[in-house]
């Protein structure tokens, strides 16, 4: 697959280095002057803009939180008059409430070319028919793709808020060729197809990038097989600009972070150090070109670890592992993590169950228990009992050895477990 | 080409660079503008060793200048245009050429000739008056000169301070041609330091806005032309309140 900014995307070590520090530098001075969060957490730290004179010294920086930008909501994060702003969005609200963010014109036009450069390592060319079953609206995911799809001059189709049905037949007639959605989503409109008897062979599809929430490799293989396509991871968020943070090539070994325009640490979520490349931690990024709305040492919230050996397909940017979790979606019981990302893990290994589930926490008393809900596949559920419970008892074991708690699993019709609304909804 | 990190000079106590990073490509044509007292001169005369108060890192082609003296700077292939002009008016135009090949000196009159036939040929108008004293020569001819003089230690890097500064807007864009065709013709690499943004972002590739001894804003021509800040303080385009 080709790579749209060659200069950007290939750099030495060196060169992207010292691109950094020049553009952290103007970031870290714009932020001084312009945004008064970054003054007092600077003065406070006893840091002014030129004690960073390399990009280890960013560590000297204390982190950004969501916390601090709802603290500063509406608009006091930002670094540009509101009258240059020309466009506003906001988190998508998985958590709690959702963060108000601003684009300068320059910032858009950045935004574009990342998303370009994300659809040309995904092989989109303008010959393409993009659609894109994303939630157009505050949430940066449509707007973002819609924008790189059409600089690419692909065909774009903008399918916000339509039945699973209408999406499937704007695919089958409209002969679309890359799918973008939420790989939730993607699973569904598959699960309807085979519903509906309709094989990926009538459709035209090649290509899917999907994201904005954590996926398995075995959700991935799940898409491929049932869409017959190949499909690849993105990653974004809002807080920094929204997808095209860092894309997977065909090599799927890894996103590729643009670091022209961000930097990417690793932290070790308790003590704050920095990680080394294969240690996994949370993600922590700066921008270094957002005019209307900087962040420096975000945290991402997302778990993640860096490798910065260079990529066979030519990238020397640094690749991120795929996101395995949200630090903030993780559940403690009686002591023990959970992600609910492990549990989807283990359910798709399990034959006869589907990757739709619900999990359940009940907090009666001083020990909290743990419930999971499991879609099984049709053909199972109107069987005997026994095999019922035989699949119960499985997943409640496999289940229970992996994090070493006992747990109850309640097995349920499929599609009874609501989990997408659209293409955004996360349960 | 050129790579500087963190790089902060003095005047005795007072500091005038506060930890500037930027750099410069092969054949790239690189600007850096702001007000006055910016920094931008400062920075220039950092680069080619004039000022020796200074901490940071400046590297040209690989090699770590910035504790050499100007003489070794500029045989390393850096040579700049100093703001003014600076020329010798009661020399020749000519002499004043030759001057600008002193450390080649060594290498023969055939070597300095052929320079001196490549600026002509650059300049044709310093031909025609090669004789006159540079000091009688007008704004725009005796800017010429100074580059062509610059151009004599045959530089991969030119840095020139100010070519607009007190000329006619006409002669303005003829100087802004000669830089152009430098590139393209000589392949020399050019940073430039310039009030007037609006010429130089017509010319260059990228730029640097300084304020105050820092980098405060860095992108394509382009880009920049596209932003607000610049237009408003730079371009005098736009309006003065930040907050509504």
């Amino acid at each position: 697959m080709p790579i749209l900014d060659e200069k950007y995307e290939t750099l030495n070590r060196e060169e992207i280095k010292q691109l950094q520090l020049e553009r952290l530098q103007v970031t870290l001075n714009r932020a001084y002057k312009n945004v008064a969060f970054y003054r007092n957490l600077f003065d406070k730290s006893n840091i002014i803009p030129e004690d960073i004179t390399s990009l280890d010294d960013l560590a000297k920086i204390p982190f950004t939180t969501r916390e601090n930008l709802i603290e500063n909501q509406p608009y006091r994060m930002f670094a540009i008059p509101l009258r240059e702003v020309v466009r506003l969005q906001s988190s998508s609200g998985t958590t709690r409430e959702p963060i108000v963010v601003g684009y300068s014109k320059n910032d858009i036009e950045h935004w574009t070319n990342l998303m370009t450069r994300v659809l040309t390592a995904a092989g989109v060319t303008k010959d393409d028919i993009v659609q894109i079953a994303f939630d157009y609206g505050l949430f940066t995911g449509a707007l973002g793709f819609h924008y790189g799809a059409e600089r690419i001059g692909a065909t774009v189709i903008p399918c916000s808020r339509l039945s699973v049905e209408k999406q499937i037949n704007i695919m089958k007639n409209y002969r679309t060729t890359v799918l973008v959605c939420t790989p939730t989503f993607a699973l569904h409109i598959a699960n309807i197809m085979s519903e509906q008897g309709i094989s990926p062979a009538g459709l035209s599809l090649r290509v899917g990038l999907f994201g904005s929430e954590p996926w398995s490799e075995s959700v991935r293989k799940e898409i491929e097989d049932k869409f017959h396509i190949i499909a690849l991871d993105n990653y974004g968020l809002s807080e920094v600009m929204g997808p095209g943070v860092s894309v997977e090539c065909e090599h799927k070994n890894g996103l590729h972070i643009f670091e022209d325009h961000f930097i990417a640490e690793v932290i070790d979520p308790k003590t704050g150090e920095r990680l080394p490349d294969g240690k996994a931690g949370e993600l922590v990024l700066t921008t270094i070109t957002k005019e209307a709305f900087p962040m420096i040492r975000y945290r991402t919230g997302d778990c993640t670890c860096l490798d910065h050996s260079v990529c066979k397909c030519g990238r020397t940017i640094v690749r991120m592992s795929r996101v395995s979790a949200r630090t903030d979606d993780m559940i403690v019981i009686q002591g023990i993590n959970i992600y609910p990302s492990q549990i989807e893990q283990i359910l798709a290994e399990i034959e006869g169950t589907e990757p739709h589930y619900r999990i359940r926490v009940d907090r009666n008393g001083a020990l909290d228990e743990l419930e999971v809900w499991v879609e099984v596949s049709t053909n199972i559920f109107f069987d005997e009992i026994k095999k019922m419970s035989a699949l119960e008892e499985e997943i409640q074991k496999k289940i229970e050895e992996t994090f070493g708690l006992s747990i109850k699993v309640k097995l349920v019709e499929p599609g009874s477990i609501k989990k997408w609304k659209d293409g955004n909804t996360k349960n | 080409m050129l790579r500087i990190q963190s790089l902060s000079s003095f005047y005795g106590n007072i500091q005038a660079l506060r930890g500037i990073s930027l750099h410069v490509g092969y054949g790239e044509i690189v600007a850096l503008l702001g007000a006055n007292g910016a920094g931008k001169t400062t920075l220039l005369n950092s680069i080619c060793g004039l000022i020796t108060s200074k901490k940071g890192n400046v590297l040209f082609k690989d090699h770590d200048i910035i504790n050499l003296t100007p003489e070794k700077i500029v045989r390393l292939g850096i040579s700049q245009v100093p703001e003014g002009r600076q020329l010798f008016g009661e020399l020749s135009v000519l002499d004043n050429l030759i001057l600008g090949a002193y450390l080649r000196r060594k290498k023969g009159k055939k070597e300095v000739n052929k320079s001196i036939e490549t600026v002509f040929s650059i300049f044709p108008i310093l031909s025609e008056r090669q004789k006159q004293h540079a000091g009688t020569l007008s704004g725009g001819q005796q800017q010429m000169l100074a580059i062509g003089r610059a151009l004599m230690s045959e530089p991969e890097l030119l840095l020139l301070d100010e070519p607009s500064m007190g000329l006619a807007p006409k002669v303005v864009s003829e100087i802004f041609d000669v830089i152009k065709n430098l590139r393209k013709e000589q392949n020399t690499t050019i940073l430039l330091v310039e009030q007037n943004a609006r010429v130089a972002l017509k010319v260059a590739d990228r730029a640097y806005i300084l304020e105050t001894g820092r980098a405060v804003l860095e992108g394509s021509s382009e880009e920049l032309l596209e932003n607000k800040e610049v237009r408003r303080a730079y371009l005098g385009k736009g309006y003065k309140e930040i907050w509504e």
